[in-house]
């Protein structure tokens, strides 16, 4: 039997027209029905075909018409998130086999024997010539701090299987303060799409009071980022008057104090965090407002994912995962059984689990291990702390000692108080070798370019 | 503040946030029966390098382990110098 036509990006952005569903930055909007007569690529539709396309777009709205013009049609998209360094493009492109360029105007790189188009906006008509369709993979990148990223292979089919089959109909208008080039504001761009919503998004350099501004203005009633975002949300002035319907947390650990302060600003809302990787999908998502996950959530679950945890961190099996890494010599995406280790450290209490932090950012202070996350949501519930970072200092007689950097509200009380009260918390929660040894109050903290907590190395 | 009052203030604050009891401290107490443990010393050196701006145990690592208290203050004394 012949496989059915893959459905493509397009199929999805065509969907309920009637409602004048758009793609909006700061700096201009996309709407979604008028790729049914205009292209944002000129001629090069058809000259991209069948390629594997690296896009260097230049910004969101570019990135995602490219994105809608060619799922489908290209053999391969390759989504080169804002912050790759130029000298790492011509790697990624030799990985994946790279022939041809979307560029945003700005001079293209030169590589070898691989075509150039420019994307534009406004979208300009153009007739739509039917082209062969392709189950067209999309390659995402690692966020790794250094080195060449890992290329992880998805399609269209992982990276909606987490909401594909959900109920159709109901106008969700999602916002976000991801960047699409990445997995979690991908997984949102997508959603809006094949929501039949419109999606709002952040500019380079928006003041966040002008970004919720404009989702209010722009009826949002979906919000996704990361619990670092949500703290900065909170002490902005316009998210008093933002009502959003649901509010959503994913990309770190989301604590008891982040999940209760959300709550607190959007009374209204359904509050969500959502555990996902760009290897392993989408997991899952959990709506109780607690911390952590139940532990009923491991095993085999119905909607085809499976969980368990082995050497202390997470394990999935999902149809929502990568299908590979792309390159030679790149380790196998999972163990023999199919799954992935996704180095999240996992502590089970009674028919809780709860993050710890990653595998790799333990702090070894005389040979016993802190994770950093854990020391952070004891500070993180103390009453005035907005943030905080916990590190490791290096000690001559202990090899590391715990740090704390953090970052108080406006209206907090006076720090001496407040480090007391951190230090109590510590000492009644956790062993005397996880408390904070030195806290320094600081204006504010590092975010990375994937909007999660800067941490060093 | 003289840099002993500084190093005995310090030991004090680490022993009443990790709840040892120290014993006196003069000058040939043996750090080891001070009532301080090594996290506390890891701590100790930390907060000292922070407030005197010196850290002699990774300076000069062939100046000999401090065994006492005195020679404890006197380590610090001659890195400052």
């Amino acid at each position: 039997m012949p496989s059915p036509e893959p459905v493509a990006l397009i199929d999805l952005a065509r969907r309920g027209d009637k409602a004048a569903r758009d793609l909006a930055t700061a700096d201009g909007a996309l709407r979604f029905s008028d790729f049914a007569t205009a292209t944002a690529l000129g001629g090069a539709r058809e000259k991209l075909a069948g390629r594997s396309v690296l896009l260097l777009a230049g910004d969101s709205l570019k990135t995602a018409a490219a994105l809608i013009e060619l799922d489908g049609v290209a053999r391969r998209l390759v989504l080169c998130p804002p912050d790759l360094r130029d000298n790492l493009i011509g790697e990624v492109a030799a990985i994946a086999e790279a022939d041809a360029v979307v560029h945003g105007g700005e001079e293209p790189p030169g590589l070898d024997g691989a075509i150039a188009a420019h994307c534009r906006l406004p979208l300009q008509p153009a007739p739509t010539t039917p082209l062969p369709r392709l189950a067209t993979e999309w390659l995402l990148l690692t966020s790794g701090t250094t080195g060449v990223p890992k290329l992880v292979s998805h399609d269209l089919a992982t990276l909606t299987g987490a909401f594909a089959g959900g109920p159709s109909g109901e106008i969700q208008n999602w916002a976000t303060f991801y960047d699409i080039r990445r997995y979690g504001g991908l997984q949102i761009l997508l959603r809006a799409v094949a929501g039949f919503g419109s999606l709002t998004l952040t500019s380079a350099g928006e003041p966040i009071d002008d970004f919720i501004d404009r989702a209010i203005a722009r009826s949002v009633t979906h919000i996704s980022g990361t619990p670092s975002h949500w703290r900065r949300v909170l002490m902005s002035r316009a998210a008093a008057r933002f009502k959003p319907a649901y509010v959503r947390l994913s990309g770190e650990i989301a604590d008891a104090a982040i999940l209760g302060a959300l709550k607190d600003l959007f009374p209204q809302a359904r509050i969500a965090h959502a555990y996902a990787s760009t290897e392993a999908g989408v997991g899952f998502e959990v709506n109780d407002g607690e911390p952590g996950f139940p532990a009923s959530y491991l095993g085999e679950r119905d909607n085809g994912v499976a969980m368990k945890i082995e050497d202390g961190s997470l394990r999935i099996r999902s149809p929502r995962a990568a299908r590979r890494y792309i390159g030679r010599n790149m380790p196998d995406l999972r163990d023999k059984d199919g799954f992935i280790d996704t180095g999240d450290m996992i502590e089970r209490r009674g028919e809780r689990c709860y993050f710890v932090g990653r595998r790799g950012g333990v702090i070894n202070v005389g040979g016993a291990k802190v994770h950093p996350e854990e020391v952070e949501a004891v500070i993180n519930r103390q009453a005035g702390v907005r943030m905080s970072l916990v590190k490791a200092r290096r000690n001559p007689i202990a090899s590391a000692l715990v740090v704390a950097d953090v970052v108080l509200e406006s209206a907090a009380p006076r720090e001496e108080a407040i480090r007391e009260a951190i230090l109590a918390a510590c000492r009644a929660e956790l062993a005397p070798y996880k408390a904070p040894a030195i806290i320094r109050f600081v204006p504010n903290l590092a975010m990375t370019p994937a909007g999660k907590l800067a941490r060093d190395g | 503040m003289s840099l002993r009052l500084t190093i005995v203030s310090q030991i004090e604050r680490v022993a009443r946030e990790q709840r040892k009891t120290i014993a006196p401290l003069a000058d040939d107490l043996p750090l080891l029966d001070s009532g301080l443990d090594s996290l506390c010393f890891a701590i100790l050196v930390a907060r000292l390098e922070d407030e005197v701006g010196v850290n002699p145990f990774s300076a000069s690592p062939e100046a000999g382990f401090p065994i006492t208290f005195g020679e404890f203050v006197k380590f610090y004394e001659n890195a400052v110098a």
